[in-house]
C-alpha cells in the first residue's frame, strides 16, 4: 500500500511542484495519474520510490516511511520505468541491461538467467538479445526499459508514460500484461496522457492539476466529465466525444467502450425503425 | 513534380545485417499531408532520415536506389543545403535541442543560413508564438518539461520555413490538449502556408483527419499507401495491427450488424454528424 499524505515538494529553483497531495492507493489497484504538461504527475510518482523525498509530508510504502529507508530498498518493492528510456539504459547488448539489476540484487546466476529470458520473451525482444539497446527504435527502447523492471519481479510497478512511441499491437500486450500483473494482486501505477489507453483500460483515474489532485474515480466517470478534463487538459476519449454530442437523443454520457457504444445506437436505431413501421 | 520521389530505396544500417527499408517506391506531390505510420521498428523513422540526407550523409550504411527531393539529388547535396528545404523534428527533443536559450536554439538554424539580424528576430518570434512558447524564450531548454522541449524542437524547424517538414511523432511527450494544439497548427502550417508534411504518428485516432493520404509501413517496406478513409477501413490495415481510430472501428461494428452509414468517419465530429443526420430522418 502506498499512502501519500498531505505532501508538497519544492524543487530546488523555487518551483512548488506539489501542494499539499492525499492519496492511497491500495495493493493490487490499477491507476493512472492524469493531468498537463508541468502538473506534477512524474514528481508525485518519483515520491513512491524514495527518488524524491517530500519537503513537508509523509510518504509510506507498505508503513515503511520514504524517509526512512533507501532508494536501494525501496526498489526491490517499487519498479520504477521511466518516461525516456535514455535515462535508464546503459549496457552494452539488451540481454546485460536486462540482468544489471538483477546481479545487483544478487540473483543466482541460473536464476537472472531464466528471468531474463522471461522478459525478453514477454515483450518481444528475444531477437535483440545481443543487440545494443541504442541500436533500436524509440519504441523498443522504451520496451527494453520496461523489461529490465519486470526481470526483479517488484511488487509495485509505476510507469511513466509507458504507451509513448508504442504501436497498437504493442500497447495491447501492454494491457494484458497489466492487468496479469493485478491478477496477482500487483499494484500498478501509470502516469499518462494517453486517454484512448486508459478508456480501453478502465483504472482508477487521479486527475492532477498544478500540483494538486483535482479529480479521483473510475475511469468511465473521470473521462467523460469535459468540465472535470479541462482543467488538466485532457479531451476526453473519441467514443466519450461522440456520445456527449448525442445527448439530445437521451444517450448515455458515460461510455467509454467502442462495443458498448455499437450496442447502445443498435438499440436505439432499432427501436426508431420499429416506430417507422 | 512530385515533391519527394524515391524509387526502390533500400537502405541498410552499417553493420547490420537485414534491411531497415526495402524498395520504397513513393512519390509525394507538393501540398499533402501524409501520415506515415506503422508497427515500431517498421523502418519508419529510418525513411524520414533519407528525406533530408542524415541517411547516407551523417549514418553512412548501404543506400541503394533513387531519391529526390525538392527536385535535389540527396545523395549528391550534403545536409546543410537539404535542410533549407526539409525540416526534421525528432522524436526525442533532447535530441535536438543544445543552446542556452530557447530563443537561441530557434535562432541557430537560421544563423547558419546567414539570415539578416532583423528578419531572423522576426522570424524566431513568429515560430515561437505559433507554437506557444514565446513566454519561455530566456530559458534554458534542458529545464523546460518534456512537452516544452518539444515545441521548442518544433519551433526551431519551423523558423527555417522549409518546404517540407518531417516529423517524427512530434507530440509523444505532449498533453493531449498540447497535442492537439500542434497537430492544429501543423495542420494551418499545411493548409496556410502550403507546407508539405510527412507526420509519423502511432495515434491515428489523433491524426488521421488531418491527412489527405496515409502511408503504412511493415517490415521495412510499404504495404498500403492512398486515401485515408479507404486505408483504414480496409482489411490489411486491421491485420497489420495499427491503431485504426475508435470511430472507425465503431462504424466497422455496426456496418457489420447492418447500419450502413456509407460514409468511414476519421473523428468523433464526423462520427457525431452522421449519426445525428441518420437518426433525424
Amino acid at each position: 500500500m502506498i499512502e501519500v499524505k498531505n505532501v508538497h515538494f519544492t524543487y530546488p529553483s523555487g518551483v512548488e511542484a506539489l501542494q499539499g497531495v492525499s492519496l492511497k492507493i491500495r495493493n493490487g489497484e490499477f491507476v493512472a495519474i492524469m493531468g498537463q504538461n508541468g502538473a506534477g504527475k512524474t514528481t508525485l510518482v518519483k515520491h513512491f520510490n524514495g527518488l524524491l523525498k517530500p519537503s513537508k509530508g509523509n510518504v509510506l510504502v507498505d508503513g515503511m516511511d520514504t524517509r526512512d529507508v533507501s532508494v536501494a530498498t525501496l526498489a526491490r518493492k517499487v519498479g520504477f520505468v521511466f518516461q525516456n528510456p535514455d535515462h535508464q539504459l546503459f549496457s552494452e547488448t539488451v540481454e546485460e541491461e536486462i540482468a544489471f539489476a538483477l546481479r545487483n540484487f544478487g540473483f543466482k546466476e541460473n536464476v537472472i538467467k531464466r528471468r531474463v529470458t522471461w522478459a525478453l520473451n514477454l515483450l518481444g525482444l528475444t531477437q535483440y538479445r545481443k543487440t545494443s539497446p541504442f541500436m533500436l527504435s524509440g519504441g523498443e527502447r522504451k520496451r527494453v526499459a520496461l523489461a529490465s523492471v519486470l526481470a526483479w519481479n517488484p511488487k509495485i510497478l509505476i510507469l511513466d508514460e509507458p504507451t509513448i512511441g508504442q504501436d497498437y499491437g504493442q500497447k495491447e500486450k501492454l494491457r494484458q500484461f497489466i492487468l496479469q500483473m493485478k491478477a496477482q494482486k500487483k499494484t500498478v501505477v501509470i502516469v499518462t496522457h494517453d486517454v484512448e489507453f486508459v478508456a480501453e483500460c478502465n483504472p482508477r483515474v487521479v486527475l492532477m492539476s498544478n500540483g494538486k489532485i483535482v479529480a479521483d474515480g473510475e475511469a468511465r466517470k473521470i473521462l467523460t466529465s469535459p468540465e472535470i478534463l479541462e482543467k488538466a487538459a485532457i479531451i476526453p476519449p473519441e467514443i466519450s466525444r461522440v456520445f456527449l454530442e448525442l445527448s439530445e437523443f437521451g444517450f448515455p454520457t458515460n461510455v467509454i467502450d467502442v462495443y458498448e457504444a455499437g450496442e447502445i445506437i443498435l438499440d436505439f436505431w432499432e427501436a426508431k425503425n420499429r416506430e417507422h413501421v | 513534380m512530385a515533391i519527394i520521389e524515391t524509387e526502390k530505396l533500400t537502405y541498410t544500417y552499417p553493420g547490420a545485417e537485414k534491411t531497415s527499408i526495402e524498395n520504397i517506391s513513393i512519390k509525394i506531390e507538393e501540398g499533402e499531408f501524409v501520415l506515415l505510420t506503422g508497427p515500431s521498428g517498421c523502418g519508419k523513422t529510418t525513411l524520414c532520415r533519407c528525406f533530408n540526407g542524415l541517411i547516407p550523409h551523417f549514418y553512412e550504411g548501404k543506400l541503394e536506389g533513387k531519391i529526390q527531393v525538392v527536385g535535389l539529388d540527396v545523395v549528391k547535396h550534403p545536409i546543410h543545403e537539404l535542410a533549407k528545404h526539409v525540416g526534421l523534428v525528432f522524436q526525442n527533443p533532447e535530441n535536438q535541442l543544445f543552446a542556452l536559450s530557447v530563443e537561441k536554439d530557434v535562432a541557430f538554424g537560421l544563423e547558419n543560413l546567414g539570415i539578416p539580424r532583423k528578419e531572423i528576430r522576426q522570424r524566431v518570434d513568429w515560430a515561437l508564438k505559433t507554437t506557444d512558447i514565446y513566454h519561455l524564450r530566456e530559458r534554458p531548454p534542458y529545464e523546460l518539461s518534456g512537452g516544452q522541449q518539444q515545441r521548442v524542437a518544433i519551433a526551431s524547424v519551423l523558423a527555417m520555413q522549409p518546404e517540407v517538414m518531417v516529423l517524427d511523432e512530434p507530440t509523444s511527450f505532449l498533453d493531449p490538449l498540447g497535442a492537439k494544439r500542434i497537430f492544429e497548427d501543423i495542420h494551418k502550417l499545411n493548409k496556410e502556408l502550403g507546407i508539405t508534411i510527412i507526420l509519423v504518428e502511432h495515434r491515428l485516432d489523433l491524426t488521421a483527419k488531418y491527412a489527405n493520404r496515409i502511408i503504412i509501413m511493415d517490415n521495412g517496406k510499404v504495404i498500403l499507401n492512398g486515401k485515408p478513409r479507404e486505408i483504414l477501413d480496409s482489411e490489411k490495415a486491421r491485420l497489420i495491427g495499427i491503431g485504426i481510430p475508435k470511430v472507425t472501428r465503431l462504424y466497422q461494428f455496426l456496418n457489420g450488424k447492418g447500419m450502413r452509414l456509407n460514409y468511414v468517419p476519421l473523428s468523433s465530429e464526423e462520427m457525431a454528424k452522421k449519426l445525428k443526420e441518420v437518426f433525424k430522418q
